[in-house]
């Protein structure tokens, strides 16, 4: 699964994506695995209400299941326009 | 429906003008123009916007398609600009037509509150400062509420 990130989860990560194998069901239990791998993930995750989450290019949720998902984006909040 | 996701300015102008010759029988054209703000005294040495390849003419493409179905509306142009741009660059553009001007204006503003908080962009500011991201406004959150 790709997982990535932009904006300052980018920068606090280090770079824009993982290429991950993953049992995780939900985006919440793919967070854990990913807070519990290192400082600078621990630290880009240490909020969640900070963050929004894309599974597969669409907006969704903590709790949005990750059965047969391909890419997973973290971000802050969107500032287009 | 035409969205453009790109680095390069556009002529306002001229996408004014082209968009406003292909509408047949439209009695109204609206267009809203985004523009790089100064914070004052040439302080602004940057705004770098990022995106998200792929998923950012998706979710465009889906408010566009929210927005034909709740109002008469013949037509809609998005032109949104990522990388670096400067104070005063364009960086974006949202232009819609219809019989009558309701729809268009009722249209851009619901095309804007929506590509403001939930299109994949992200800007960020570069002063001598230093650089920051801009954060989302509660507010931009509130807009969404009353559609």
């Amino acid at each position: 699964m790709d997982v990535l990130y932009f904006a300052w989860v980018r920068e606090r990560i280090g770079h824009p994506k993982d290429k991950i194998e993953t049992n995780a069901g939900t985006v919440r239990e793919l967070v854990e695995e990913l807070r519990s791998r290192e400082e600078r993930y621990e630290a880009a995750f240490a909020d969640l209400d900070a963050l929004r989450v894309a599974v597969d290019q669409e907006l969704t949720d903590f709790d949005a299941s990750l059965d047969g998902a391909r890419e997973v984006a973290f971000f802050p909040p969107m500032t287009g326009g | 429906m035409d969205i453009r996701v790109q680095e390069d300015s556009f002529d306002l102008g001229a996408e004014a003008n082209a968009f406003a010759a292909r509408q047949k029988g439209m009695g109204a054209v609206v267009t809203f123009t985004g523009i790089v703000r100064d914070l004052g005294e040439g302080d602004l040495q940057a705004m770098q916007i990022e995106h998200y390849p792929g998923m950012t003419e998706k979710a465009i493409s889906k408010i566009a398609e929210e927005a034909l179905s709740r109002w008469n509306i013949g037509d809609i142009l998005v032109i949104h600009r990522h990388g670096v741009l400067k104070a005063e660059d364009l960086i974006m553009m949202v232009a819609t037509s219809s019989r009558h001007r309701v729809d268009a204006f009722q249209a851009a503003e619901f095309l804007m509150d929506y590509l403001k908080s939930r299109a994949p962009f992200w800007k960020k500011e570069v002063t001598p400062e230093g650089a920051d991201w801009v954060e989302a406004k509660d507010e931009d959150e509130d807009a969404l509420s009353r559609w």
